[in-house]
């Protein structure tokens, strides 16, 4: 077992394209058995996005899956606190591409708090299966997806204080399912 | 809240989605009905929030999360061999398709490559577990339009299925069988699991294919209930995410064991230059729910072709990869007949200790019966998953739902959710 990661070679010629098209941004990029990831900063995410789905040099028609990741006490160092990562692929070409963002939260995380920090564009209007994904990771970790056209909670119901998958959670949760309000034909 | 639609505001359904309303007289008088999640055609626990138009959806509304359990919390806190009884978990319809899957992730992540023997035993029970799902939803299909006589033909067989999980792991439903770099045990008697495996795949699933096909395919009923209903179009299906049978019955050319091949799908499997194994990827253009039903059964037989070019050759040797890769836990055998043995098993069971992956993260999938189901590892260079994301199938397939659902009769969503063969366990985690 290699204890030390293969040398990361950046040759993805998806990367190419992107630096060229957009001069001016900062991106940054990551390697790991042959999967390119491209870091991009969380305003410049959907440009980005929109640029590897329409332009037929990369032409990205498919939106495999959106991931959330929580890094709070990652050992490596991280750009930021939680990850986004949009899992994109090429039917044409049988090309996969991820294209992560990071964010940091400005409020306390260990409620269900509204963080204006914790907010990207969403990639509905690009895929429109990133959906049900993206109401995920907003259930889960709590960030929101600008225009996205129906941001509720996807598993957890609607009112349920926190969001479970941040690394601030406990594994056998705050009590909720003990403390879970009891419905019977007396008390209606 | 229990009776809530999705609000007003924000997406409106485009006109693709109510194109079968267009002989429809609205007659305005819309009422609300509950669908599930306590339903027998809801396979387990699904909920509709359906408007209708007289018996006519004019709006679906799914709502999930009835069986969801943390499974992607607990990848947190149970080591790489351990989730694999997790994963198993997610689809009970072909468990062992999901460990697979599972660990074909875990291995990219530590840059392991299995041995052949593993391969190729690896390989026929996906394909097992391919036509195990595939018979449970083409019977399911049946059953949950009134042919009662299918779902038995169909689930008759799938009991073999299970007899071949016991036979290799000891356990009938759940075999959390793989483990890393490995499984958890080589065959018990490989002349017997050979005798199995051919039984299954030459008499008892021809057998019960011949007969689901002569009850359903050219069925008077079966295909008025079926042809047209749910219909997906090639560009919706690449828009919506949807892979798997249904994305290719609608005509969409997508196969991960043909576009990232993996076990003994991809070339030279054995260092020796073997070549992958050869199959069809069927595929139809009419995207209702009839083509997704013929889409599956020619699967069963493509996979019942693949078992049977590797049945014949399963390469001797080890089944796990070697000892000094110090990944796979050593055999009963040698953990108490010595010392090497013994100290390898501590090294991996004790809490301090454990594997040591890179830090990095990676992205494995497969093509399991219901789609790409993919397994996103973040290692923080321990022994446990610092994230595990899972693509599940079903639960991308299943935002469909509404819109295949709306403009059709009520009586169609049973049709609609059959063909889709969602697993809730996989939907919910």
């Amino acid at each position: 077992m290699p204890d030390t990661p293969p040398v990361n070679i950046l040759d993805h010629p998806t990367l190419k394209v992107v630096r060229d098209a957009f001069p001016g941004k900062r991106l940054r990029a990551t390697e790991f058995r042959g999967q390119s990831t491209l870091i991009v900063e969380p305003a410049d995410l959907h440009e980005v996005l929109a640029f590897l789905r329409n332009d037929p040099r990369c032409g990205y028609n498919f939106l495999s899956d959106v991931a959330g990741i929580d890094y709070l006490n990652y050992p490596a160092a991280t750009i930021g606190r939680f990850a986004v990562v949009y899992n994109l692929a090429c039917h044409a070409r049988d090309d996969r591409f991820f294209v992560k963002v990071f964010l940091n939260p400005s409020l306390p995380t260990d409620g269900n708090a509204d963080d204006p920090a914790l907010c990207v564009d969403s990639a509905c209007d690009l895929w429109p299966g990133a959906e049900w994904p993206e109401r995920e990771v907003f259930d889960m970790f709590g960030i929101r997806f600008r225009n996205h056209p129906d941001l509720r909670r996807v598993l957890l119901w609607e009112d349920y204080p926190a969001h479970p998958l941040r690394k601030d959670y406990p594994l056998r949760g705050r009590g909720e399912r003990e403390q879970y309000r009891v419905v019977d034909r007396a008390s209606q | 809240m229990p009776f809530t639609l999705k609000p007003e505001q924000g997406w409106t359904v485009d006109a693709d989605t109510t194109r079968y309303l267009a002989s429809h007289v609205d007659t305005g008088d819309r009422w609300v009905l509950n669908f599930g999640p306590q339903h027998p055609a809801t396979h387990t626990t699904l909920r509709l929030v359906l408007e209708l138009d007289g018996e006519r959806i004019a709006r679906c509304t799914p709502h999930i999360g009835y069986l969801h359990s943390g499974f992607e919390k607990l990848a947190e806190h149970l080591d790489y061999n351990q989730y694999v009884a997790i994963a198993s978990r997610m689809n009970y319809l072909s468990p062992i398709a999901n460990d697979i899957c599972w660990h074909h992730a875990v291995e990219k992540l530590f840059g392991i490559d299995i041995t052949p023997r593993c391969k190729v035993l690896r390989t026929i029970m996906a394909e097992v577990a391919r036509i195990q799902d595939h018979l449970l939803c083409v019977g399911a299909a049946g059953l949950d339009l009134n042919a009662f006589t299918g779902f038995i033909y169909a689930f008759n067989v799938r009991e073999k299925t299970y007899d071949l999980y016991d036979f290799i792991s000891g356990q009938r439903y759940h075999p959390d069988w793989t483990r890393v770099g490995g499984a958890m045990q080589d065959l018990p008697d490989e002349e017997m699991f050979k005798t199995l495996v051919r039984k299954l795949i030459d008499e008892e699933v021809p057998a019960a294919l011949r007969d689901l096909e002569t009850l359903l395919n050219r069925n008077r009923i079966f295909m008025d209930r079926t042809r047209g209903v749910g219909l997906l179009t090639h560009d919706e299906c690449v828009a919506w995410s949807i892979t798997g049978p249904i994305a290719r019955a609608s005509g969409v050319k997508r196969d991960v064991r043909k576009d990232e091949p993996y076990l003994c799908y991809a070339d030279n499997w054995d260092g020796q230059g073997a070549e992958a194994v050869t199959f069809q990827v069927p595929i139809c253009t009419d995207g209702d729910t009839y083509a997704r039903y013929l889409v599956r059964l020619e699967e069963i037989r493509q996979s019942c072709s693949i078992v049977r070019q590797l049945i014949g050759r399963i390469p001797a040797g080890p089944l796990d990869v070697f000892a000094d890769a110090k990944v796979t836990k050593p055999r009963k055998t040698d953990v108490y007949g010595s010392i090497e043995g013994l100290i390898q098993h501590f090294e991996l069971v004790m809490s301090n200790r454990g594997w040591k992956p890179p830090v990095a993260e990676c992205y494995g999938a497969n093509e399991t019966a219901n789609g790409e189901l993919g397994f996103f590892i973040v290692s923080d260079g321990g022994p446990r998953a610092w994230r595990a994301k899972c693509r599940p199938p079903s639960f991308i397939n299943y935002q469909t739902i509404a819109k295949m659902c709306e403009g059709h009769l009520l009586s169609d969503i049973v049709a609609c959710i059959g063909s889709l063969n969602v697993v809730a366990a996989e939907l919910d985690r």
